[in-house]
């Protein structure tokens, strides 16, 4: 007898998406100079919600000109203690709106209610939370006696955790005693304007944040301002490099989280059902669309094909479809020239030889869908393997011992992330030492906290965020 | 997972018959299952217990547990009189509507099978009994057998028996499973529940062995606990016996029931564990034959729920029968 799950969805009512939205600028919404508007869909019915103004110079200017004066004349003055009074408001803002925000979440990225509700949200409140914490501490963060902020702050971030992201940024940000300027990434520009008024509501002083919303070219004007003292940028590899270049000779200080390709170890002593709930929670959260997702599965030979089957059989239990209904486990693809790149290089995973295999699914016609697809016999040289496909796209290689998995697992330009699966405690150490990853998960995957430092080595970028390590990127000494 | 099942042992895919050859080889097999990462295995069972199931998914799930409890009464103060009303109860739970489902079972001790047996006799519901010294397990072999073959000739078609806890957590699995082998033989055709009481086992790489040792010796349902230890049921531990049951039917082909018990009082507690079975060991388990709940105050929640579904408004609980 089947179980079927009736429909719940989360209502959309609660949340009110206005038709037009302008730039955050300086404590209030304000129309764009140039005039120009760009449209955000939903990108599980390719329905427009919104428009958005895309910022010209001008408005960057203005923006960075608003942070500017509100770091000299109130933020930096502040005791560290009362910046907490803003943040601690904040984040308890955003724990009395975490449904709204979840939803608003949900309808402009596509992932599922379940992650925005139990993820995002609660880890955005955190961030909040932990660097608030800091704000009247900055003297014992082991970085000086008399650390300073550095100023103005140009943050731009990306699409799949388009509200944690922006915690991630401006929570350390402030708490140091900066101001920022952020840009959110064009198609999920929603919930960081919500973020807006829900600084209007705690008052905080005008102009020390300023949201410009746009698309590269307006991440790039704020990059390259002469007014701007750090960058802090979350995206792929080709823009970071890019950001790195226009940087490079002058004052500013840079950060940069980039892509990964991880490795997710499974050793032979693995809990198995447990090893099989990570690699499907390492690559088909958030669809795939995660920075240090375990997008490369090795496998020790001796378990691969009962792991395979399991993996199978659960990933045949994935809910796919509308983001809004409380029981689906894997949402939409975010953009059209997102799925595309994951469809050209699933394609060409295919035409290098590598088996192909999708449990049944039925996907909805409107939208942009991909199904959750695995990819066996692959091997280091194929492009799944190396190249971040941020989809739904695990490759799956195998290895025979330790010493081959490490090799193996470091044998990327990236090194963000890595998961390690084994009963035996000395093997996790022993391995974890070995990788070259900014992040090594053991028995345990994709999983975040705002006291851990987070970021990666070699091309996933330099400088960590959260922890007491966050605060760094923000503080002189 | 085939390989798993018999990597320790070595030997084929469904011939299981060797691994308890010798104390040795037995707890070679036992201790070579995979391991229960604690972590994950809590937090897959807390991911499972948001599923929204809601409208008509609600009203058959919660038909369906119905269908599948044990109604149960286990107490020294246990009278004729309380097992004839719960077994009245148990054929038609709900006295106003005749379209509420029977449950699966009555339980009860060996001393009121008698009383039972009479009323429950051809109807389909089955007559189960705890025995082998239930709950503590404490007696010497030949009187659990004579428990439960008391039980038996009395009407039961189900026993429900303990594990030797103290011989399972000091080793001695041959011992545990010479003792359900022998229940087993002796029970004859009544089906053998085995109680594994988990919250004895501390740990869940415990019943994970524990499960698998119930079943190579023959349990026809393993059974979380007697209502009697806390913790009783948990939705972590039946995960892991459910990823047991369904691991064992690969290995061997046989399918063997779970059935948790103690501490399941809400349907939004039954629901939980129906979504677990649905999305663990899959839709064969969705059967009374296969999912058992042990519980007792459980089912007028259920039929609480259910006739709000139906009327759309609450009855008071004096609407409903006290056990």
């Amino acid at each position: 007898m089947a179980f079927e799950y009736a429909p719940a969805p989360e209502s959309p009512a609660i949340v009110n998406i206005r038709p037009s939205y302008g730039l955050f600028i300086n404590g209030e919404f304000v129309d764009p100079k140039d005039g120009e508007r760009f449209k955000t869909v939903n990108p599980a019915n390719e329905e427009v919600l919104a428009e958005v103004a895309s910022a010209g110079p001008s408005d960057v200017d203005t923006a960075v000109a608003a942070a500017r004066a509100a770091y000299d004349t109130v933020w930096r003055r502040l005791p560290g203690r009362e910046r907490a009074k803003y943040l601690f408001r904040i984040a308890r803002i955003i724990q009395e709106r975490a449904r709204e925000l979840a939803v608003l979440e949900s309808i402009d990225n596509g992932k599922p209610i379940r992650e925005s509700r139990d993820v995002d949200v609660p880890l955005v409140a955190a961030h909040f939370f932990y660097y608030a914490g800091w704000a009247d501490k900055l003297p014992y963060a082991g970085l000086g006696p008399d650390p300073r902020p550095l100023g103005v702050a140009g943050q731009v971030i990306p699409w799949n955790f388009p509200l944690l992201m922006l915690a991630w940024k401006i929570a350390p940000a402030l708490a140091a005693g900066n101001t920022v300027v952020l840009k959110p990434a064009e198609t999920t520009p929603l919930s960081a304007l919500l973020f807006a008024e829900i600084c209007q509501q705690a008052d905080l002083p005008p102009g020390v944040v300023n949201i410009v919303t746009g698309a590269g070219d307006t991440g790039r004007l704020l990059v390259e301002h002469d007014g701007v003292d750090k960058v802090a940028f979350t995206g792929s590899t080709e823009v970071g490099r890019l950001i790195a270049k226009s940087v490079a000779g002058t004052r500013k200080r840079l950060t940069l989280e980039l892509g990964g390709k991880a490795a997710n170890i499974v050793f032979d002593d693995a809990p198995i059902d447990q090893a099989v709930e990570g690699i499907v929670n390492g690559i088909f959260f958030n669809q795939g669309h995660v920075c240090c997702a375990g997008s490369r599965l090795l496998v020790q030979e001796s378990v691969a094909e009962e792991l395979l089957d399991a993996l199978k059989r659960r990933m045949a239990q994935l809910r796919v479809g509308d983001p809004l209904d409380k029981n689906t486990d894997v949402g939409a693809i975010n953009s059209a020239a997102q799925l595309e790149k994951i469809r050209s290089l699933s394609e060409i995973g295919e035409s290098e030889g590598a088996q192909r295999w999708s449990p049944p699914c039925e996907l909805p016609e409107r939208g942009f869908w991909f199904a959750p697809t695995i990819f066996t016999g692959v091997s280091q040289a194929h492009r799944i393997a190396r190249e971040e496909i941020f989809g739904p796209v695990l490759s799956v290689l195998t290895f025979r011992t330790p010493a081959e998995a490490v090799e193996k697992a470091n044998n990327t330009p990236y090194g963000l992330s890595a998961g390690i699966w084994s009963e035996k405690g000395s093997r996790i150490l022993a391995v974890a030492d070995r990788l070259r990853a900014g992040v090594v998960w053991a028995n345990t995957f994709n999983k975040f906290d705002p006291t851990s430092p987070f970021g990666g080595y070699k091309e996933s970028g330099y400088g960590r965020e959260g922890g007491r390590h966050g605060l760094e990127a923000y503080l002189a000494h | 997972m085939t390989a798993t099942a018999t990597r320790p042992a070595g030997s084929g895919a469904g011939d299981l018959s060797e691994v308890a050859r010798s104390e040795a080889a037995l707890r070679t097999f036992l201790h070579g299952l995979p391991g229960v990462d604690e972590v994950g295995a809590q937090a897959r069972a807390a991911m499972l217990g948001t599923r929204s199931i809601k409208t008509s998914s609600k009203a058959w799930a919660i038909d369906q547990a119905i269908g599948m409890i044990d109604l149960t009464t286990l107490e020294g103060a246990d009278t004729p009189g309380k097992v004839r009303a719960l077994s009245t109860k148990a054929l038609r739970p709900d006295s106003e509507d005749p379209s509420c489902p029977p449950v699966a079972a009555v339980c009860v001790y060996p001393a009121m099978v008698p009383v039972a047996a009479p009323i429950l006799d051809g109807t389909g519901v089955h007559l189960a009994s705890v025995a082998t010294a239930f709950p503590s397990g404490q007696a010497p072999l030949p009187v659990k057998l004579e428990d439960t073959r008391a039980a038996v000739a009395a009407g039961a078609d189900e026993i429900d028996m303990v594990i030797n806890r103290g011989a399972f957590l000091s080793g001695r699995y041959r011992e545990v499973f010479d003792e359900i082998a022998a229940v087993k033989e002796t029970a004859g055709p009544a089906h053998l529940k085995v109680i594994l009481e988990t919250g004895e086992l501390a740990t869940y790489d415990n019943v994970r062995r524990a499960s698998w040792l119930a079943m190579l010796a023959g349990a026809d349902f393993i059974k979380t606990s007697t209502g009697k230890v806390a913790p009783a049921a948990t939705l972590p531990v039946t995960l892991v016996m459910l990823e047991a049951v369904r691991d064992f039917r690969v290995a061997t082909g046989r399918q063997v029931g779970v059935k948790p018990a103690g501490g399941i009082r809400t349907s939004k507690d039954a629901i939980k564990y129906l979504v677990l079975v649905n999305e663990t060991a899959g839709e064969d388990w969705l059967h009374p034959d296969f999912f058992r709940l042990g519980a007792s105050s459980l089912l007028n929640d259920l039929l609480m729920q259910r006739t709000k579904l139906k009327t759309g408004r609450y009855e008071g609980p004096d609407y409903f029968t006290l056990d």
